[in-house]
């Protein structure tokens, strides 16, 4: 499923003395198979785009309420919105907005704060039940609960009769992601799915990511704060500043602006930092900011009787590169 | 004087709880910045909760300024050792800032003038003293964090307790919060425990200790501890990202030390790389 969006704008309390713009006209385009990141500030408007996505936040016209304005004389009429997540128009009022909503899991900031259910297999059956178009047998369920479980890294015997605030910090949040991507979403958005874990913790929420990347959800769109993440992680990200996007790039071109993100008051990974570094000694490198490339070019520089066994450039693990997207 | 100190100190959720505190013993000098690492479930928490006697140990002592904790001096302790929490929305509980920061201060009976003036105080250290009577529901997560830190520091205590403060903040509300805790430990003097996950916010502290399974396996300079790789591996903890990009480069057969230092890292590399093209 592509998620396009074009002349997307959203106000806050529109009409009342609080109004606030969180995203001003703003066009992006997201491939289907990509890993997708969201870089801003808190404010930014990367949350406010993210829940127009499974239609949490609407566009105008697909409310019922809505109506056409009429435009005055030598009024240009304003640029058409357009939102489109697959075949779904998300502009369109005929749009089956629950269907959408299976396709495009949602997994919050601290998802772990929204278990409810009494056992952890009554808590991921949830949104199965909720989005499936007729109700599931028992099989059924438990088949698609044990599955999701299981690709969480969690087993289901051991954990389908505890309660869920039973479990570990960790487990804890894998239980609320398996509840999410148990309707098997196509396209999964997770807001900041790492923050307040343990170093250990991040690492293995973000190995189970690319695990449902493979595996699972065909594309996947995080919200991050943490630049190292996004360069490790992403195969483009979308830099968001005051409601709009600055930059939609790959982490490596991405990373190569560092002076105007720093401008922007963002931070940049520490690969980053380093190789701007040392450029100002004179020393050039050539690598996407992972740390793995990062530590390979400057091996390379290095070069004595070591650089021969090292990898050769071209099998390097790049980012895959992406056409497209926001102008 | 020891600011806090824990002597042989037991303690367990319940009897068949497999999280066990045995033989525990810490102590913070006064006017001291330590930090406390560990992964999820080690016992950080538990120690700040033991602190001011939101648990109570099972055995052994701990003592705040030489005053053992417990029995009816409790409440007069809990009024020197400050704890914030991690998520700022469950610590505030007035609607007005100035009114959340009062509350500490109205409760412990101060007189309304010393109130004001602890208010005044309090919102000048962290910053917010623009914000008086703004509403907290509308503060960023690092502005509603400040306000917490001014509602303990309304109380002016001797100790603060920062479990896990910034987890849940972003970059820049974390650097808030830094740099407002350093400053009161440089300037007011405040000793601060810091819980954190964060290496970097850990290296600006005096001293750093290590938990795991309720106890203490690592102590000494944070910028020491964390040259101690293996060690930290072992204890479930990562290495700071410039930590692993200098064992990569030293398996590269790179001439480059144990740095967390990244002025001395890309010095290093320079000179190694540079010397090479010669």
């Amino acid at each position: 499923m592509r998620i396009t969006a074009e002349h997307l704008s959203y106000t806050y309390n529109a009409g009342s003395p609080f109004a606030c713009a969180a995203l001003k006209d703003v066009s992006l385009t997201i491939e289907e198979g990509e890993f997708f990141g969201m870089i801003g500030h808190t404010g930014s408007g990367k949350s406010t785009f993210v829940q127009h996505l499974n239609g949490l936040l609407r566009v105008p016209s697909s409310l019922k309420k809505y109506k056409k304005k009429k435009l005055k004389k030598g009024q240009t009429p304003p640029p058409e919105t357009v939102l489109t997540v697959g075949e779904f128009d998300l502009t369109n009022k005929k749009t089956d907005f629950r269907a959408l909503r299976k396709h495009v899991g949602m997994v919050f900031q601290y998802p772990e704060y929204q278990l409810f259910a009494d056992t952890v297999e009554a808590d991921v059956a949830f949104g199965l039940k909720n989005f499936s178009e007729k109700k599931p047998t028992d099989e059924e369920k438990k088949a698609a609960v044990k599955a999701a479980l299981e690709i969480v890294g969690l087993s289901y015997e051991e954990l389908k009769d505890k309660s869920p605030f039973e479990l570990s910090g960790g487990q804890k949040r894998r239980v609320a992601i398996a509840g999410v991507i148990v309707t098997r979403p196509e396209v999964l958005v997770l807001d900041e799915p790492a923050a307040g874990l343990d170093p250990l913790g991040k690492k293995e929420v973000m190995e189970l990511l690319h695990k449902l990347h493979r595996e699972w959800c065909k594309t996947v769109v995080i919200v991050s704060h943490d630049m190292d993440e996004i360069s490790e992680n992403c195969t483009r990200a979308a830099v968001f500043s005051e409601g709009n996007v600055k930059y939609v790039l790959p982490p490596k071109e991405l990373f190569s602006h560092s002076e105007e993100l720093l401008a922007l008051g963002l931070d940049i990974p520490l690969t980053a930092r380093l190789s701007a570094a040392l450029k100002k000694r004179g020393v050039e490198l050539d690598c996407d900011f992972t740390v793995d490339s990062f530590v390979e070019s400057v091996l390379r520089l290095n070069g004595g009787a070591s650089a021969e066994n090292e990898v050769a450039p071209e099998q390097t693990e790049t980012a895959p590169e992406w056409k497209g997207g926001a102008e | 004087m020891q600011a806090l100190e824990f002597k042989d100190v037991f303690f367990c959720y319940s009897e068949d709880a497999a999280f066990k505190i045995e033989h525990l013993n810490f102590s913070v000098e006064e006017g001291e910045f330590v930090a406390v690492l560990g992964h999820n479930g080690s016992g950080k928490s538990t120690l700040a909760r033991l602190s001011n006697g939101l648990l109570e140990a099972d055995a052994g002592e701990i003592s705040v300024f030489g005053t053992l904790l417990g029995g009816k001096k409790l409440y007069e302790i809990r009024k020197q050792v400050g704890v914030v929490f991690q998520n700022p929305d469950n610590q505030t509980v007035a609607s007005m800032v100035e009114d959340d920061v009062a509350f500490g201060a109205e409760n412990v009976g101060l007189p309304r003038k010393e109130i004001g003036e602890r208010i005044d105080f309090a919102l000048k250290a962290v910053g917010m003293e623009e914000y008086r009577n703004a509403t907290v529901s509308r503060l960023s997560g690092g502005q509603k964090q400040r306000v917490a830190i001014a509602g303990v520091l309304a109380l002016k205590p001797k100790i603060m307790i920062l479990d896990e403060s910034t987890a849940m903040l972003d970059p820049r509300g974390r650097k808030e919060i830094i740099d407002v805790v350093q400053r009161l430990n440089r300037e007011e003097k405040i000793t601060v425990l810091l819980i954190t996950h964060f290496p970097e916010e850990a290296l600006l502290a005096d001293r750093a200790v290590v938990m795991s399974q309720g106890k203490i396996v690592m102590e000494g300079k944070p910028s020491e501890i964390f040259e101690r790789h293996e060690e930290l591996l072992t204890y479930q903890l990562d290495l700071p990202r410039i930590g692993k990009i200098c064992k990569k480069l030293q398996a590269g057969g790179m001439n480059v030390s144990d740095t967390l230092d990244e002025e001395r890292l890309t010095e290093e590399i320079a000179q190694c790389v540079l010397r090479q093209s010669i």
